[in-house]
């Protein structure tokens, strides 16, 4: 039983710890803002999520507290975090930045022509 | 559904009193109990039988944490490619969702999934403009996340 939670625990924060890095490798990687709010916002969100349920995991079943912080953080990171994308995309697309030049289509210009 | 929710605890509490008994394991019996009587008199209330929601929106939750790990193990791949070529791009996503909270589980869970990000919602609340990460297969794409999502949605709100 025991070995079985640690390899669990172990396996959650390597996995964590994976994405975020492949998070990182994608910010320098990606051509624009766009493509990089996807890593941004994507794998960071499932890493943390690995690493706070490895917390939890290992503070609930090693030690023996029940911390529900650590899952009301969860919650809250899967709440926030596709609002904070959506508005840092939204946010740099009315100011102007310009999509990568390989782009095939772009719908939401005939959109904001309108609106200025 | 807040009425019925309403009604079951008073049912439960109800049954406490009954049984002259008040712990957990007795709100847990009533609450059982009560859950029953509304499921057999469902047919005198003007809304849905709660229960039936209540198991929508969980269907809805673990459709949502699988697509979560598809849209990773996507982002991973494009990032992990050697060479850069998708093909990035924005189209517009026609929705019939009308309420609000409908519309912002619908982009939330659009940006959680596989190569897509929400960049606006147009003012009369019709059609959500998106970012993809490979374009090539759009229609595809919105004729699954209109097959999935927005049935299972209104499927919740129903």
């Amino acid at each position: 039983m025991n070995e079985i939670v640690n390899v669990i625990i172990f396996i959650l924060i390597i996995l964590g710890a994976f994405l975020n890095l492949v998070a990182a490798f994608g910010v320098i990687r990606l051509p624009d803002v766009y493509t990089r709010n996807h890593a941004a916002s994507k794998a960071t969100t499932l890493g943390i999520s690995a690493i706070l349920l490895a917390t939890f995991l290992y503070y609930y079943l090693e030690v023996g507290h029940f911390n529900a912080r650590i899952l009301l953080a969860i919650v809250f990171l899967f709440l926030t975090s596709p609002v904070s994308g959506h508005l840092i995309n939204r946010a740099a697309y009315y100011s102007g930045v310009p999509l990568w030049e390989k782009s095939v289509r772009d719908e939401l210009k005939t959109e904001k022509k309108q609106q200025l | 559904m807040a009425f019925q929710i309403a009604l079951n605890f008073f049912l439960a509490l109800t049954w406490m009193f009954l049984k002259n008994s008040y712990d957990a394991g007795s709100l847990f019996a009533g609450y059982l109990t009560g859950f029953i009587i509304i499921f057999v008199f469902r047919r005198f209330f003007n809304s849905r039988f709660y229960g039936a929601r209540i198991v929508a929106v969980i269907h809805l939750i673990l459709v949502l944490l699988k697509e979560i790990v598809l849209s990773n193990l996507a982002v991973l791949k494009v990032v992990l490619k050697p060479k850069l070529d998708m093909q990035p791009g924005i189209f517009a996503l026609p929705t019939e969702l009308t309420k609000d909270w409908e519309i912002l589980v619908l982009s939330s869970m659009i940006t959680l999934t596989p190569g897509t990000l929400v960049m606006k919602v147009s003012d009369d609340n019709k059609i959500l403009y998106v970012h993809a990460m490979d374009v090539p297969d759009v229609e595809a794409t919105i004729s699954s996340i209109k097959h999935s999502f927005e049935r299972l949605i209104q499927e919740v709100s129903r």
